[in-house]
């Protein structure tokens, strides 16, 4: 077969693209095992299991090659967002329903790798938390917290004994284990008056240095993870930066009184900014792809972002703020559009 | 001194395998295959006959056109056969070419040249070089004289010679400006007096060192004339920097507008090879029969001066290049060229590199991810993943909203593009349709107008048949009562004998066949006829 020009192609493959957004995530997933223990390594084994059964059963069934698309990376990259984006203990069912859904739904019923337009990880994220609400507020202690509180901690094998046979250890309930995160700490008190930013600060519970306590490391390890990603060119920096900026900015306009409002920092380091910001909103398939469209549709996340922290019904909101700017994304591309060389100089006459 | 545009690429240039030692000459091949059109514009018809004895430069094909170039002879021979043979095409077309058994005398025919050029009109000069055949050796091979013969109302301030050479591996265009380059700069000053024009800017990429400076020496020992000021810039070794717009914008910083000619902006660009064979046309009276052709890809590559028409099979033998199955044969550069299927197939003017390559191992083709990295290096600021979205579900009024007909097709997209995908195919595929549908359309809309024409003429015959019939019945009619109206007279005359006027009313009948006209014919149908 003759091929057409040009006949010199660049090494990097989609696979390399993937595995380097996996290595990117390992200083949060380290950050992640230090503070809430090592059940997040058996919960992202069994989701990169689901996620490649799930795959292959999708791709016999639309009739495609299994090697290239399962070797790709993409299921297995999806399946760590989802698994890092929800409760350490989360019971094994909850990974599969959730993990499947992502893949199957999300993805393939959509034409697969490349033609959905949602963001099957935020996808399979949303399903989890409007059908098992509860389980999803169930984070463990983090580790630095522990001596603090009258909280327990669980060791490996009574995890495990939770997670696949619903079992706790005599004499202990649910809410011995988990505690309320930051974001969910402050939103509730703040909402009910009971308390100001100054008077929560004091207790110790709920800031760290920067952002929320614990968490504020795991956002910066994904914040390292995710320069790297920039530095390395496999994600631009518009969207990361029209996220941050935007959350901030609004942090700033709408956080003047600040005994009742968390601030600017406070929002950037809690939650799942970072891991929203480098990872999940990057996203290319579901994401703008024009420059400027990238950056007002990184700026819209940051500003769904707050607008569900700060007064809408869930303590954080980049799931459906992602979401809801996937929608938006035909549109961005249309009116952002690059001049094209030679169609920028004013026109004569 | 320069600006950038946006986009490009770093890519490795391999420019060394090849550009270390002098060029070489390959000697006369056996047979020479010259094809008919190697040039953009009419194809050329031939003016010698199968049988015949030719001489080297001897013209033997040309066109009435404007836009076209004289064919000659590149060495002496006999015409064997005027036939349709493969050339390099993207679809291994075969096109109609002349073929010459050469006899090895090299026989010229009379030539001469002057250098005293200036003593000459400036159409006599554009005659000449439109005689020798000359063409923009860069790649593009369209007609020089045409580029020379600006519109009246345009004033060209600035000639650019492109020496960028921006493909990797090839170094004809270097190797010319390291040995020939006295001879650049006389051709140059030719097409600059041609063009009256006071400016030149000489862009050569930065990777030619040597080049630059052998020109840079050169122009300080030719006599060029006095008001010409020439200036020899490096710009930054990214692909594509010898694009036209893209050198343009480079040197001068002017941004050529879609769908315009840099002519308009006042601006010419020529290939220094271009200048070259122009000084050769115009001094020493050699048309167009031979070039500098870069041989590589393998461990040592070579610059070898070939007559045109000289079969790649034979340039190969004589660098001892080999293909095999496992090599990709490309004509032209690795991001642009042609990959060609048969040796068989002749060295034409736009033939500046043959490339051997080893074939690379197949790459499966993944889905588009929408990363971005195409509309990143594209340098003419496009949206290539979009383009492949509307090329492949042939929305090809969306595609065109989206600039499609603004791609240079430089590659640097499919280069980058970490699924594989052929993008450049994809937009000549989209280009071809489109222009298919409009030659289609086009007949269509002169199928509908004579269709539209014939129902016209039905009409106009049924019209013109009723008209005729009434005509018919109206004199029938007339000529009934006109002799109902007699008989009665008559038989009034009769009845009245004593009355003399019978005679004066017979007189006073009306001509009948007066009252009608013909009818007309509408303009539309006489233009149409």
């Amino acid at each position: 077969m003759i091929r057409s020009s040009p006949y010199i192609l660049q090494k990097t493959t989609l696979q390399q693209i993937m595995l380097k957004v996996i290595y990117a995530l390992i200083p949060g997933i380290l950050v992640y095992i230090y503070f809430f223990g090592w059940a997040i390594i058996s919960n992202l084994l069994l989701a990169i299991g689901v996620a490649l059964i799930t795959e292959s059963i999708a791709l016999l069934l639309r009739k495609r090659p299994l090697k290239p698309y399962l070797s790709d990376g993409s299921a297995i990259l999806t399946s760590i967002l989802l698994t890092l984006a929800i409760p350490s203990i989360a019971p094994w069912w909850m990974i599969v329903i959730g993990v499947s859904f992502s893949i199957l739904i999300a993805k393939h019923v959509y034409g697969g790798l490349g033609y959905n337009p949602f963001n099957p990880a935020m996808v399979g994220y949303i399903i989890l938390l409007v059908s098992f609400p509860l389980e999803m507020t169930h984070w463990v202690t983090p580790i630095n917290m522990i001596e603090h509180t009258d909280k327990l901690l669980l060791n490996i094998t009574q995890t495990l004994q939770y997670q696949f046979f619903n079992l706790l250890p005599t004499h202990t309930n649910i809410d011995a284990i988990t505690m309320a995160t930051p974001l969910d700490e402050l939103k509730t008190a703040l909402n009910s008056s009971a308390k100001t930013v100054s008077e929560i600060k004091d207790e110790g519970m709920v800031y760290g240095y920067i952002g929320g306590i614990a968490w504020e490391w795991l956002n910066i390890a994904y914040l390292i993870g995710g320069l790297w990603l920039i530095q390395q060119r496999i994600i631009s920096w518009h969207i990361p930066i029209g996220f941050l900026s935007a959350l901030f900015l609004m942090a700033l306009f709408f956080g003047t009184d600040i005994d009742q409002s968390a601030s600017p920092l406070f929002h950037l380091f809690s939650g799942a900014t970072m891991l929203g910001a480098f990872f999940i909103a990057t996203d290319p398939i579901t994401a703008a792809t024009t420059p400027k469209g990238r950056i007002i549709f990184g700026a819209g996340i940051g500003i769904l972002v707050y607008i569900i922290r700060t007064w809408g019904g869930y303590p954080d909101g980049v799931a459906f703020a992602v979401l809801l700017m996937n929608m938006l994304v035909p549109l961005l591309d249309y009116y952002t559009q690059p001049k094209v060389f030679g169609h920028d100089s004013s026109p004569k006459e | 001194m320069h600006t950038m545009w946006s986009g490009g690429l770093k890519l490795k240039g391999y420019k060394t395998i090849s550009n270390q030692q002098k060029s070489i000459t390959a000697p006369i091949p056996n047979t020479l295959i010259i094809p008919l059109q190697q040039h953009i514009g009419q194809l050329t018809h031939p003016v010698v006959q199968v049988g015949d004895k030719v001489k080297k430069g001897q013209c033997i094909a040309q066109s009435k056109h404007f836009i076209s170039a004289a064919v000659h002879a590149s060495s002496s021979g006999t015409v064997t056969a005027i036939e349709n043979h493969p050339v390099a095409h993207p679809s291994q077309l075969a096109t109609p070419c002349i073929i010459i058994k050469t006899d090895g005398k090299e026989e010229w025919i009379t030539h001469h040249g002057t250098s005293n050029y200036q003593q000459l009109s400036r159409a006599e000069l554009r005659d000449r070089i439109g005689k020798a055949g000359i063409v923009g050796l860069g790649g593009a091979v369209f007609p020089t004289q045409v580029k020379l013969t600006p519109p009246s109302d345009t004033r060209i301030t600035t000639l650019i010679l492109n020496g960028a050479e921006c493909e990797p591996y090839i170094t004809c265009d270097d190797r010319l400006m390291r040995e020939q380059a006295s001879e650049i700069l006389q051709g140059m000053a030719i097409i600059a007096y041609i063009l009256k024009v006071p400016h030149v800017i000489i862009g050569i990429e930065d990777n030619k060192p040597q080049a630059y400076q052998t020109l840079q020496h050169a122009l300080s020992q030719t006599a060029l004339f006095p008001q010409l000021n020439v200036e020899i810039i490096q710009v930054p070794t990214i692909y594509p920097a010898g694009g036209e717009k893209q050198l343009i914008y480079t040197l001068t910083g002017k941004k050529i507008p879609s769908y315009e000619l840099p002519a308009q902006q006042g601006i010419v660009c020529h290939n220094v090879a271009t200048c070259f064979s122009v000084y050769e046309a115009i001094v020493k009276g050699i048309p167009l029969i031979s070039r500098l052709v870069t041989v590589t890809g393998q461990k040592q590559g070579f610059n070898v001066r070939t007559l045109i028409g000289t079969p790649i099979q034979d340039l190969l033998d004589y660098v001892a290049y080999h293909p095999t199955i496992k090599h990709t044969l490309i004509m032209g550069g690795p991001m642009m060229g042609t990959a060609l299927s048969n040796t068989r197939i002749p060295i034409v003017k736009a033939s500046n590199c043959i490339l051997l390559q080893d074939t690379p191992p197949f790459e499966q083709t993944m889905p588009c991810i929408r990363c971005a990295q195409c509309s990143h290096v594209c340098p003419v600021n496009l949206l290539p993943q979009q383009l492949y979205w509307y090329a492949r579900s042939k929305e090809f009024d969306k595609i065109q909203d989206i600039h499609l007909f603004d791609c240079i097709e430089c590659g640097c997209c499919s280069y980058v593009c970490p699924s594989h995908i052929p993008l450049v195919h994809y937009y000549r595929y989209a280009k071809t349709e489109i222009w298919n549908k409009e030659k289609q359309k086009q007949k269509a809309d002169l199928a509908r107008t004579r269709h539209e024409f014939h129902l016209f003429r039905l009409e106009r015959e049924k019209k013109e048949k009723a008209e005729r019939h009434k005509k018919k019945k109206t004199t029938l009619n007339k000529t009934k009562t006109d002799a109902i109206q007699a008989a009665l007279q008559r038989t009034k005359a009769k009845k009245q004998p004593t009355n003399n006027s019978d005679k004066n009313t017979m007189q006073n009948d009306p001509n009948p066949t007066d009252s009608h006209s013909q009818v007309s014919t509408p303009d539309k149908d006489k233009s149409l006829l």
